[in-house]
């Protein structure tokens, strides 16, 4: 458990480590960021990874922390899961996050791992990529060409890869505010404390017995975050009941492309996103 | 014996203060001037030739003093020892703490770096260049038994040995043939134990130091005694050469009941550097290159009338050895041989066992080791036949067991059993459970196709403790004894230190050991100090294992101090005056009888270690040593009850309600065993549920973190309601049965039979282990699709 060796620098403003990786990108260095380190330094420990030099995103100022910003949220990429999971303007006006957030893990992870650092890391598994999604937020990226804006639909690009290129900085990500709508985040795991092997995230906006909106984000059912869009539009419209909700749901599996590992097969994971998204949605609407 | 001051006391453990204020001496916290680190280079491939190594880039990074290939050190590291050849043709390959010519595993050590740090003997693993040729590899059991592809170049077959008892042979009981031929009933099933990893809390760790005349090792280790004499006899070294050291050692399982490569490696590398070597494992290498448990294929039948009775067992026994034999790894179905017949009073049992070799880390001792294997099969065969039946599991469990007035009972497959009663601990199992109560709510929700399906799982189960007496473990051709040492020594001031053979890691040994002394000489708790695990101090001893501590290493202990009484009496009597046979004893004081005249242990001490006024001829020691050889095993039994939830929807198991009566006998501390017993099932539910070491076909260990390999944790398991029944041993003196092991017998079965009594309605009839949510819902799916109908 003894990572290879490695250069360590710990700026202290957003510009001071965008040149930072220029300079260690022009050496030819191969440089890491770090976050919260809890995916980076197992991986370096178990020597999957051994970059030259990491670059901590600890010190620099202004990167952690929830603002209100109009009709949306601003997160900073350095704030802590335990944060987004407690953090009042979350709780009030994206509760999805927060209650994704609590099922990260242990609360030991939750401290020190961060939003940011689990949107970047992309895991298909992660338990905030989905519900990131299914908001539609906007990721801040800081860059050698100044600031660019991405879109949810866009960031995550496969296994493991976002649009934060090489060089990139992730800062803070917008999210929409979903005031007074239902929310939850029904995860699936074969003990308490272990990565998704399916959930469902899942945003309603209950009009009088109707569901006027729905938004669901789908966890490791494919190699990135998806968003169950023939769910969606089957329930938009529809009757808030749990019968309409149910054959809404049967629709949970279509466009997605599971894996299949020792906590089950693409079958087995197919059949579950419909039985989460039902039990995600029936939660959501307060059934 | 009735319970004292002492005995039956839930006292705290005196061993905890340290280890939870961080005052804990592990090996890894060892550091010795001049200490160097090893670090392993170990194969990928789960069976390859070596074709050559190439460790000049090594040897020449910053740091590294040493690089060690097999070659290198083939003609002084011996074979590491296989104790128990079950049959005098057994087959193993020679095993060679680093590979010389093959692998057949991965994770085989091929090469060992010693440099300064562990950060730079780890730096140099990467550039040891070694050059494999592929060899095919067979990791499927049943496959390798057809010996199409060999698990060793060298061996001409897979098998190491077949091992057979049969009840009509060895005039234990009658032929199972003719039982099976004229079975109203026969039930027959293949059942299968995965592979499980011990999965200790403290990864193996191992000191070395060569300096001076001796050979001290300090290692994480359940066996220093054992490990001593191995080491000697492995390596060459004169026995009185070699000290031991086990420290602090967090956690075993019986996965620290081995004599390891990597111990192995660490003397020779501390012998050709001549400096203090230290290798501590991660625990991705641990659960690589550990041993494992379990792993067998279990092919049965059962023989019964139609009314329940069971005339017969057939157990055909497939076990995978892994590639190599390790300590007890071949003797490990054969502690299950004797067990499948468990509480019941079949008349004909025939066990064969074939012992076969795969490409994968090899097997060896897990708690319980092969009891916990014939526990779940007898109990999963009595489930299928009391379905088959229509009856209540409970009833064909009723039916067939011995009852208490049958006691001693010679069992089929040649034990006696001295005591029990599972009339008793299954009434109140029964009681505490609500059995009636929770039939009615799974009545009701099959009625209603409640999505959430209710099981009711049963499980009893008997096993054989205090291993051994010494002339079975002959008879068996284990290659020691069985009996336990212990050394009462009485202090100056009346203080009393306890050395015992039987070396601690974790379960508590100090603490019931104080009780066990503090009672019987009548000294407080506190005044009692226990010495363990050096064997230089507990020169005597066979260590921990098969819960046998306290029935063995315990009356080892109580004989030692009811010497110390007898030494004392003398002194006693010559100071009061009076005559030997008029001094009693009792409660910390000699008294003369009939008169207040008395003295203390404390005052005898003194005047011993004085020795102004002793009587002549006197030596003046009130010391005491005693090694006990039990005359027969113990035998705890417990009934286990499981309200197992089904959510058809989504495969997931839950556990409602979990009960568990034990009858461990006479309880010296039941704290201590309330905290075996609640590890003890965790371990179980683990194997029913969540754990299994998986292999790729390529033979590359897929739980190799435990990201994978799923160990439960507290919000995975139930609030246990546990009982107790006392019916006390008669094969020792305390009355004491053992308590290590049972939790982890009885609760696999007890589960996997609730979660098919959940799902057997709609079809279900088998779940391998562990009962994942996805193959629990992909049976359901099956069912669905044959109709129920297999
Ligand atoms: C025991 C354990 C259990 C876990 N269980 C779960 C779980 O159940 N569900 C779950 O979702 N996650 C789980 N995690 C992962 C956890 O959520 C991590 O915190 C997260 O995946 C990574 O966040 P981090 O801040 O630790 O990032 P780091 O590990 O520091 O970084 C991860 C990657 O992202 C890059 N990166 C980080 N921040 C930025 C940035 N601002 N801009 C650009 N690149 C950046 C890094 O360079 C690195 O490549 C678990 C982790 C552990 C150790």
């Amino acid at each position: 458990m003894i990572p290879s060796a490695f250069d360590y620098a710990a700026p202290s403003t957003v510009e001071e480590a965008l040149g930072l990786l220029a300079a260690a990108d022009a050496a030819g260095d191969d440089v890491k960021l770090l976050a919260g380190g809890q995916s980076l330094l197992p991986v370096m420990k178990l020597r999957l990874a051994d970059p030259s030099m990491v670059v901590d995103l600890g010190r620099v100022a202004g990167l952690s922390g929830v603002t209100d910003d109009g009709d949306s949220l601003l997160i900073g990429a350095m704030t802590p899961h335990h944060v987004v999971a407690t953090d009042p303007l979350i709780a009030r006006h994206v509760p999805l996050l927060a209650q994704a957030a609590a099922t990260v893990a242990d609360p030991q992870v939750r401290h020190r791992g961060t939003f940011g650092g689990a949107l970047v890391h992309a895991d298909p598994a992660g338990d905030l990529p989905a519900p990131v999604l299914a908001t539609g937020a906007t990721f801040m990226i800081a860059g050698p060409g100044g600031q660019r804006t991405v879109d949810a639909a866009d960031f995550f690009e496969g296994y493991f890869t976002t649009a934060v290129a090489e060089g990139e900085i992730l800062t803070a990500i917008r999210v929409p505010k979903y005031t007074g709508w239902g929310s939850h985040y029904e995860k699936f795991t074969r003990v308490a404390q272990q990565w998704s092997i399916v959930a469902v995230a899942a945003q309603v906006r209950v009009e009088g017995g109707t569901i006027a909106e729905a938004r669901i984000g789908l966890t490791n059912m494919a190699s990135t975050p998806l968003r169950a869009t023939a769910v969606e539009a089957a329930l938009a419209g529809g009757a808030a009941t749990a019968d309409a909700i149910a054959a809404a749901a049967a629709h949970a599996a279509e466009g997605t492309d599971p894996a299949s590992d020792l906590n089950g097969d693409a079958a087995y994971r197919a059949h579950l996103a419909q039985v989460l998204t039902k039990r995600a949605v029936l939660a959501a609407v307060g059934l | 014996m009735t319970a004292t001051a002492e005995i039956g006391k839930a006292r705290l453990r005196k061993e905890d203060r340290h280890l939870v204020t961080g005052r804990s001496r592990f090996t890894d916290n060892m550091v010795l001037p001049g200490m160097l680190h090893l670090a392993m280079v170990r194969s990928p491939y789960a069976h390859a030739k070596i074709t050559a190594i190439d460790t000049a880039a090594a040897k020449s990074s910053p740091g590294v003093m040493a690089v060690l290939t097999g070659a290198d050190v083939a003609g002084e590291q011996g074979s590491l020892p296989n104790a128990w050849p079950i049959t005098p043709d057994q087959k193993a390959p020679a095993h060679g703490a680093i590979a010389v010519e093959e692998v057949a595993f991965a994770g085989e050590v091929v090469a060992v770096i010693v440099a300064r740090s562990a950060a730079a003997a780890r730096d140099a693993v990467e550039l040891v260049d070694v050059s494999y040729e592929e060899l095919p590899v067979v990791m499927d059991l049943e496959e390798a038994f057809t010996d199409k592809v060999l698990a060793h170049t060298a061996l001409e077959s897979n098998l190491s040995a077949t091992w057979v008892f049969d009840s009509a042979e060895a005039g234990t009981g009658s032929s199972v043939q003719d039982a099976i031929d004229n079975a109203e009933v026969l039930i027959e099933r293949t059942l299968y134990q995965q592979r499980l990893i011990p999965a200790f809390m403290e990864p193996r760790s191992t000191v070395v130091d060569p300096t001076g005349e001796q050979i001290t090792m300090w290692s994480a280790t359940q066996i220093p005694h054992i490990l001593r004499l191995m080491l000697a006899l492995t390596l060459g070294i004169p026995e009185s050469k070699v000290r031991v050291i086990a420290p602090d050692v967090g956690g075993g399982f019986g996965g620290k009941l081995q004599v390891t490569p990597e111990e192995v490696i660490t003397v020779l590398a501390a012998r050709h550097t001549g400096k203090p070597c230290k290798y501590t494992e991660t625990r991705s290498e641990s659960l690589q290159a550990g041993h494992h448990g379990r792993a067998q294929v279990q092919r049965l039948k059962l023989s019964a009338r139609k009314d329940g009775t069971v005339t017969g067992l057939s157990v055909n026994l497939l076990a995978d050895m892994g590639a190599y034999l390790g300590l007890v790894t071949s003797g490990i179905p054969i502690l299950g041989a004797f067990m499948y017949n468990s509480i019941y009073k079949f008349p004909a049992y025939r066990f064969e066992c074939h012992n076969i070799f795969t490409n994968k880390t090899w097997t060896d001792a897990y708690r319980g080791a092969g009891r916990p294997e014939a526990t779940f099969a007898i109990e999963r065969m009595m489930d299928e036949l009391a379905t088959e039946l229509g009856m209540d599991p409970l009833a064909v469990r009723e039916k067939n067991w011995i009852r208490h007035e049958e006691f001693p009972f010679t069992t089929v497959a040649g034990l006696e059993y001295d005591t029990g009663n599972y009339e008793a601990a299954t009434a109140k199992a029964v009681d505490l459970f609500d059995y009636q109560g929770l039939r009615a709510e799974q009545k009701r929700r099959r009625d209603a196709n409640d999505p959430v399906q209710l099981g009711i799982g049963v499980s009893t189960f008997t096993e054989m403790c205090g291993l051994a007496p010494s002339r079975v473990l002959g008879s068996l051709s284990y290659g020691a004894g069985g009996w336990e040492h212990a050394q009462v020594r009485v202090l100056p001031t009346g203080n009393i230190e306890v050395v015992t053979g039987s070396s601690a890691h974790g379960q508590g040994h100090e603490t019931a050991w104080s009780q066990l002394v503090a009672d019987r000489l009548g000294v407080p708790f506190e005044n009692v100090e226990v010495l363990h695990g050096d064997t230089q101090i507990s020169q005597r001893g066979l260590d921990t294992y098969g819960s046998r501590s306290l029935t063995v290493g315990g009356m080892a202990v109580l004989a030692a101090a009811d010497k110390v009484i007898e030494k004392a009496k003398v002194v006693a009597a010559h100071l009061m005056e009076a005559s030997e046979a008029d001094i009693e004893f009792a409660a910390g004081s000699f008294t003369v009888k009939g008169t207040d005249q008395s003295t203390t242990l404390g005052e005898i001490a003194l005047a011993t270690f004085a020795a102004h006024n002793l009587p002549d001829g006197f030596e003046p020691n009130l010391d005491s040593d005693a090694t006990f050889d039990p005359v027969n095993f113990s035998y705890p039994h417990g009934t286990h009850l499981a309200a197992i939830e089904v959510d058809t929807e989504t495969g997931h198991v839950g556990i409602l309600k979990y009960v568990c009566v034990d009858d461990v006998g006479v309880v010296v501390n039941p704290l201590l065993v309330e905290g075996q017993v609640h590890g003890g099932l965790a371990q179980g539910i683990a194997q029913a549920l969540y754990e299994e070491a998986a292999y790729d076909d390529a033979g590359t260990l897929v739980t190799g973190s435990f990201v994978d390999y799923l160990v439960p944790s507290a919000p995975d398991l139930p609030h246990y309601i546990t009982g107790r029944t006392e019916t006390p041993a008669t094969s020792n003196q305390l009355g004491a049965k053992g308590v290590g092991e049972a939790g982890t017998i009885a609760s696999t079965p007890a589960i996997v039979n609730g979660v098919l009594d959940a799902v057997r309605h709609l079809g279900v009839r088998d779940i391998k282990m562990p009962c994942t949510p996805s193959r629990v819902w992909h049976a359901l799916q099956d069912a669905k699709t044959t109709g129920g109908v297999q």
